[in-house]
């Protein structure tokens, strides 16, 4: 009986989750301008999203390019940045091991708009032209301290002699770091990599203030954008119907993944 | 072994450049007049601007209505999903996090658009619907990992003792999982206050919370009042983070 009811809640929140969603994914199949009147059933939207063959609308497919560029960049760079990060900050002791883990903390504590309107001062300030770079560096900003908090626990866990003994046995320190070293912080790095290029796909306030007056859109500011105008691109419906596909296939990969990853360790 | 500390130089200088210089320009920005002049001016301003005090106030209202309304449903959901004999597997925590991957805008239109279908007028509740909507995850997924961390003896050993098992749950297993609870409420409050677009688009522009008048200052260029009201923001960050020591706890979200 217990039992029932804790599933019960679960469901209802999750349908409740949900909804939206799929909300969004049985419009997509229907021509209608607005969200939420239906008009028979019909795939117009998606051929038009994947041919590019959009009324006017051409800037989504743009915004999208954008996003995903973006949030290429950000993670990759606040992945290397973190990582080596990461390293140092594990070899600090003390108070200064304290007072950078602090730094590290303050992008992740303050709210989206707090980054967002402090990074479009400092740009102002330094007379610092707002566009792609700005938005990526403001990107780095809030993914790099998730990133070293990822590595982290992986340098916590590894033992520090097999580092010594690769370079006792005669490896350089470069050897020693792409053979001993990154494959044990691989996972942290991964995980790290995934979480800065998902923050930066759904970030809003902080490219919104840092986008500058250069017409760059990512799909975050272009839904604003156009939600503002009063009705939103059609085309949304389709796109988002995908993203969440492409995403739910994702994460059942990356856990079946997990699953046959925890059962070796087990095996180990 | 010891150079090695050497290679947080470059995150330190980026960290300077892109964290610590930006909230100074925040505070420099706040306390001068548009010459450049020290000033009390925007502070004095928003003590005496009834717009800005009584969005104010709303936010704060909202953010705290937001952050009770998602620790009462989300700590049953985080204890459930945390319980071996009542949850089994991993993927159900996954679709609880799986929606935060929709752009939260767009989220946020279907759910206003939903209402409008309904026959719901939109407005302070379903403002707050959308709030605990947006924001739950954040309290679901710190709450649950400390619960799944926790050993769960300690409970075992109250009820061998004699308590009953929900004099076990409120004395014992609450008690430890505070600081799941406290990281919840960091990524739940603030954020709320500080929330623009969101606001308007569940309201039909009906309320504005006080992310919205910081953007409205800074897009109609009045930086020095925009930059005053952020101050005011981190001040409260601040209060905030004060009740909340536990800063390893923070990075349980994932």
């Amino acid at each position: 009986m217990k039992k029932f009811f804790a599933k019960l809640y679960i469901w209802v929140l999750l349908v409740i989750l949900y909804a939206p969603l799929v909300f969004i994914a049985v419009f997509s199949f229907t021509e209608s301008k607005v969200l939420g009147s239906w008009e028979g059933f019909s795939t117009t939207l998606y051929h038009n999203l994947l041919t590019g063959q959009m009324q006017g609308n051409a800037s989504l497919l743009a915004a999208v390019k954008n996003t995903v560029l973006i949030a290429l960049a950000a993670a990759f760079i606040s992945t290397l940045l973190g990582t080596v990060a990461a390293i140092g900050i594990h070899n600090l002791k003390g108070r200064r091991k304290k007072a950078v883990t602090l730094l590290n903390n303050i992008p992740m504590i303050n709210p989206d708009i707090i980054t967002g309107v402090s990074l479009f001062l400092l740009f102002v300030f330094l007379h610092f032209s707002q566009g792609y770079l700005t938005v990526i560096l403001a990107h780095i900003t809030f993914c790099t301290p998730y990133v070293v908090l990822s590595v982290m626990p992986k340098l916590q866990q590894m033992n520090p002699n097999i580092y010594e003994a690769a370079l006792d046995l005669g490896a350089t320190p470069s050897q020693a770091l792409r053979k001993v070293l990154v494959p044990e912080l691989k996972p942290g790095m991964v995980s790290g990599f995934i979480l800065a290029f998902t923050m930066s796909l759904d970030d809003f306030a902080v490219t919104f203030f840092t986008r500058g007056t250069i017409g760059l859109d990512t799909l975050s500011t272009y839904i604003y954008t156009d939600a503002r105008k009063g009705g939103l691109t059609p085309e949304l419906r389709p796109l988002m119907t995908l993203i969440f596909l492409i995403i739910l296939i994702l994460l059942v990969i990356i856990n079946v993944r997990q699953d046959r990853i925890n059962k070796q360790t087990v095996q180990r | 072994m010891s150079k090695r500390s050497n290679w947080s130089i470059p995150y330190v200088i980026f960290l300077v450049l892109f964290v610590v210089l930006p909230l100074v320009l925040v505070l420099v920005y706040a306390f001068q007049d548009n010459q450049g002049r020290f000033t009390f001016g925007n502070i004095a301003k928003f003590f005496s601007d009834r717009d800005a005090l009584s969005t104010f106030a709303v936010s704060l209202e909202v953010a705290l209505e937001n952050t009770v309304l998602c620790i009462l449903i989300g700590y049953p959901a985080a204890w459930i999903l945390s319980n071996r004999k009542l949850n089994r597997s991993a993927v159900t925590i996954v679709l609880f996090i799986l929606p935060m991957w929709i752009n939260a805008l767009m989220r946020t239109l279907a759910t206003a658009q939903l209402f409008t279908m309904l026959g719901v007028t939109l407005g302070k509740g379903t403002l707050l619907f959308g709030m605990v909507y947006d924001y739950l995850p954040f309290m679901i997924y710190p709450i649950y990992n400390v619960l799944a961390k926790m050993d769960k003896s300690y409970a075992e050993a109250a009820v061998d003792l004699g308590a009953t098992p929900w004099t076990a749950f409120w004395k014992v297993t609450v008690p430890l999982s505070m600081p799941g609870v406290a990281s919840g409420i960091l990524m739940v409050f603030m954020p709320t206050v500080s929330t623009f677009a969101i606001s308007e688009f569940l309201t039909n522009n009906k309320i504005k919370l006080f992310g919205t008048i910081i953007q409205e200052n800074i897009n109609s260029s009045m930086w020095n009042y925009g930059a005053a009201l952020a101050f005011i923001m981190l001040v409260i960050i601040g209060i905030t983070s004060l009740f909340n020591k536990d800063k390893e706890a923070e990075g349980s979200l994932l």
